[in-house]
């Protein structure tokens, strides 16, 4: 069925409001929209790591969650799901589930990329039928804004400060998209939010019936961790993505495509401006740290492009 | 059977919460007022809106009800005041104090 | 009708898992429990289990992966040892605090380092407080029927709490000794329907679990589940009256073995009580008043009947195949004191860690344990009260 904005706006909420998430919070706007992709009148269960979700969204008695939700620990949303999917398809092999339920599991960049990453790598691997959504923020903000293997290269942590010595976190960040796409499952794609969410709606229904298992990873901004001006969320994604630092890509059954090509490639800084983690990057004397992070950027935006012309 | 999550309040005995902390049941969590977090609100000028629903997904707190394809009103009891919607309106249909 | 075989404790296990034919099953191999996973993905190989067997990448997943098994409304097991439960750590507590009904094959075996692959309890006894019932075998026999009271134990809407079936690694586990096994029709019957109440996958509700629960309910969470397990005592010996008209074996919180009259008693938990009968039926051939209480229900830990079952001893060796560096023995040593302690009991008591990392346990030195229970007798002192036995020095 072809895309309607308009149909996926008038889908019924799947999560309620009165969640303790901060104002302008990233994470539920893309949790929100990713239940989008369910078709009405499925039912689903709703998988969770540890982290600012979770402790937000189902803080007792009060679940924001419209559908059946398991939070377990922080390093084990995958293969908590695989007990459920598991679950699912024993009790319906013995006659006792009639019902079509869908499988979708969200962790920020911690519990994906760092501690939970061996339990999505098995679950991924075993492909079992499910979804796991990253929501990536680049950095462990749950705890306070600590790095995380997501987090982009300069950037200003409480464990990676900035300070007399130091240019904030010295490491590029993990390619984690790429990594699942290594699993050889069916469906992988990274998005975030543009536009009127197409892209994200897409991807999501795609990654929810794609029989198997599938990986979005979305940047979700997070205003305190990034320090950029609340309501500009929509705009510093789409710098995000017109720098080319955060491209829209799919995977499909191994096949590389990308999903859209800036006409004019912008240049990093315009991306990193409006962000206090970045800060330092502008003061005099750090012109070089630009251009290593621009440098970084061209790289890995070639050989994306590389993959998908293949 | 859905829990009734007005017995499980702050000074509810330990006899009486479920079991395994479990809640049967699904978005109890409109009971928990976040509206009152903020006193700076967006205002919505039903005039100058087109319908377009930009502003619906952008929404963190699901505060932007969709009914037969058009927006309602702002669920005041839960907006926490981002201001997000304000910027993702193309025509100035919403309006929030300390946002241009 | 029962059947009489000759099995190793693991086949024994893994033959109760295939009559109960759970619906979920995630496992990582161990030793000495791989055998049990590896015998039970042939049955699901060969078409002759439903189970939804999943190998998964880690004892942390198996674990968790069961724990979402569950939640969802299957009937979910693991099975490891050693160090693979020492990985678990974290989710034995959040099974037991979701209340969740799930059994947990434990094969014991000494946890690293160093790294040795054989018989101690230090393993589960990491885990005595993590809100799961802990149940231990001396055989095959014990194992199995055991495995197979797990779930009515775990599943029962009193308890709802998830079960750990414990036996020795290799002594028990590898070892092939003669066993009555039921039919599978008289398993299936008296395991039943798992019929949760609250359940992920449950169509006409959905249902929340794992919340994030401030002070205010924290406390009162804990008491909640402390209900359970309150209750399990009553539970096991209902569902061992149960089983015992099914099978004829009789069991209960623990086997006092010529407790009748007995001055001296060796209380301990597993394969070495087999040992222990022999050198207690040596010495009452003699005409000592020797008796040995073999604990099977460790969590909950039956206090009050340990401690009547002790009345009347003068004095008993609690016996530990697990340190706990304390420096005044290990845990069963310290329930059991506690037990007598709380019971105003006279007994002089002694606990000692024994057969650590697979050391044998022989008749004699089970002997020599008499010996000196009744060299304190004879003291009327109970002098080092943690010691060690069979340790070179």
């Amino acid at each position: 069925m072809a895309y309607n904005f308009k149909e996926t706006m008038n889908k019924p909420e799947r999560l309620a409001p009165g969640h303790r998430m901060c104002a302008g919070c990233g994470g539920t706007i893309a949790v929100r929209n990713v239940l989008r992709g369910l078709h009405e009148g499925d039912k689903a269960v709703i998988g969770n790591a540890t982290g600012c979700l979770e402790v937000s969204t189902f803080t007792y008695p009060y679940t924001s969650w419209e559908d059946s939700y398991i939070h377990n620990a922080f390093e084990n949303a995958g293969a908590t799901m695989s007990g459920v999917e598991g679950a699912y398809k024993a009790l319906k092999r013995k006659g006792k589930l009639d019902e079509t339920y869908k499988f979708i599991t969200f962790g920020g960049d911690g519990g994906t990329y760092d501690i939970g990453f061996q339990s999505l790598s098995g679950a991924m691997e075993r492909n079992h039928d499910m979804v796991y959504v990253c929501y990536d923020n680049g950095a462990y903000m749950n705890t306070g804004i600590q790095r995380s293997s997501a987090t982009p290269m300069y950037a200003d942590t409480t464990t990676t400060p900035v300070g007399k010595k130091s240019s904030g976190k010295p490491q590029n960040r993990k390619d984690l998209a790429a990594i699942i796409a290594a699993h050889d499952v069916p469906y992988v794609a990274q998005t975030t939010f543009v536009q009127n969410f197409k892209d994200l709606h897409i991807k999501s229904e795609k990654a929810i019936y794609t029989p198997g298992a599938a990986f979005l990873n979305i940047m979700a901004p997070c205003p305190r961790g990034w320090r950029y001006n609340t309501p500009d969320i929509m705009e510093i994604c789409k710098l995000g993505v017109e720098t080319c630092y955060w491209p829209l890509f799919e995977v499909v059954e191994g096949k590389w495509i990308l999903n859209y090509e800036p006409k004019e490639k912008k240049p990093i800084e315009d991306f990193l401006r409006p962000q206090g983690r970045f800060k330092h990057l502008f003061q005099k004397g750090n012109e070089y740290l630009l251009e290593e992070f621009q440098k970084e950027v061209d790289r890995r935006w070639e050989e994306l492009l590389f993959c998908c012309s293949r | 059977m859905a829990a009734d999550i007005s017995k499980l309040g702050l000074k509810t005995k330990w006899q009486d919460l479920t079991e395994g902390m479990v809640i049967a049941g699904a978005g109890t969590s409109r009971e928990f007022m976040t509206g009152e977090w903020s006193s700076v609100k967006p205002e919505f000028i039903e005039d100058r809106c087109k319908q377009c629903l930009l502003c619906v997904p952008v929404c963190p707190d699901s505060c932007i009800p969709v009914k037969d394809k058009k927006r309602a009103g702002f669920d005041y009891d839960h907006c926490k005041g981002c201001g997000i919607c304000v910027k993702a309106c193309p025509f100035g249909a919403i309006t929030m104090e300390g946002v241009n | 009708m029962a059947k009489r075989d000759r099995l190793s404790g693991n086949e024994a296990v893994a033959i109760a898992l295939r009559q109960i034919n759970p619906d979920v099953f995630p496992a990582f191999p161990i030793t000495p429990s791989t055998e049990i996973p590896q015998y039970f993905a042939s049955f699901a190989a060969n078409g002759e289990v439903d189970t939804e067997f999943i190998p998964v990448e880690s004892e942390h997943s198996s674990m968790s992966a069961a724990i979402g098994a569950s939640a969802a409304g299957a009937r979910a097991l693991t099975v490891t040892s050693s160090c693979g439960l020492a990985y678990m750590w974290e989710e034995l507590y959040i099974a037991a605090s979701n209340r969740l009904p799930l059994a947990l094959a434990l094969v014991n075996r000494a946890l690293s380092g160093p790294i040795n692959i054989n018989c101690d309890h230090s393993d589960s006894m990491g885990a005595r407080d993590s809100g799961w019932i802990q149940m231990y075998a001396e055989n095959n026999q014990e194992a199995y029927d055991n495995m197979v009271q797990a779930f009515r134990i775990s599943e029962h809407k009193d308890v709802r709490l998830p079960i750990m079936i414990c036996q020795d690694g290799f002594i028990t586990s590898h070892a092939v000794e003669n066993i009555e096994l039921l039919e599978d029709e008289e398993v299936k019957g008296f395991v039943g329907e798992y019929e949760p109440e609250n359940y992920l996958l449950n169509p006409e509700c959905p249902m929340a679990v794992g919340p994030y629960s401030v002070t205010d309910y924290y406390m009162e969470a804990k008491r909640n589940q402390a209900e359970g397990m309150r209750n399990a005592e009553r539970v096991v010996l209902e569902t061992a009256e149960e089983f015992a008209k099914l099978s004829g074996r009789k069991y209960g919180l623990f086997e006092a073995y010529r407790m009748e009259d007995a001055d001296r008693a060796v209380v301990m938990i597993g394969s070495a009580a087999g040992t222990t009968k022999d050198a207690v039926d040596k010495l009452r051939e003699k005409g000592e008043k020797a008796g040995l209480l073999k604990i099977r229900l460790f969590r909950p830990f039956p206090a009050d009947a340990i401690a009547d079952a002790l009345k009347n001893v003068k004095a008993v060796a609690i016996m530990d195949r697990a340190e706990g560096y304390t420096n005044h023995g290990g845990p069963l040593g310290a329930d059991v004191m506690s037990a007598l302690f709380r019971a105003r009991s006279k007994a002089l008591a002694v606990n000692m860690i024994y057969g650590l990392g697979g050391r044998d346990v022989r008749v004699e030195d089970m002997e020599q344990v008499f010996v000196d229970l009744q060299a304190m007798i004879d003291a009327g002192d109970a002098g080092e009260t943690y010691r060690y036995m069979g340790i070179r020095e």
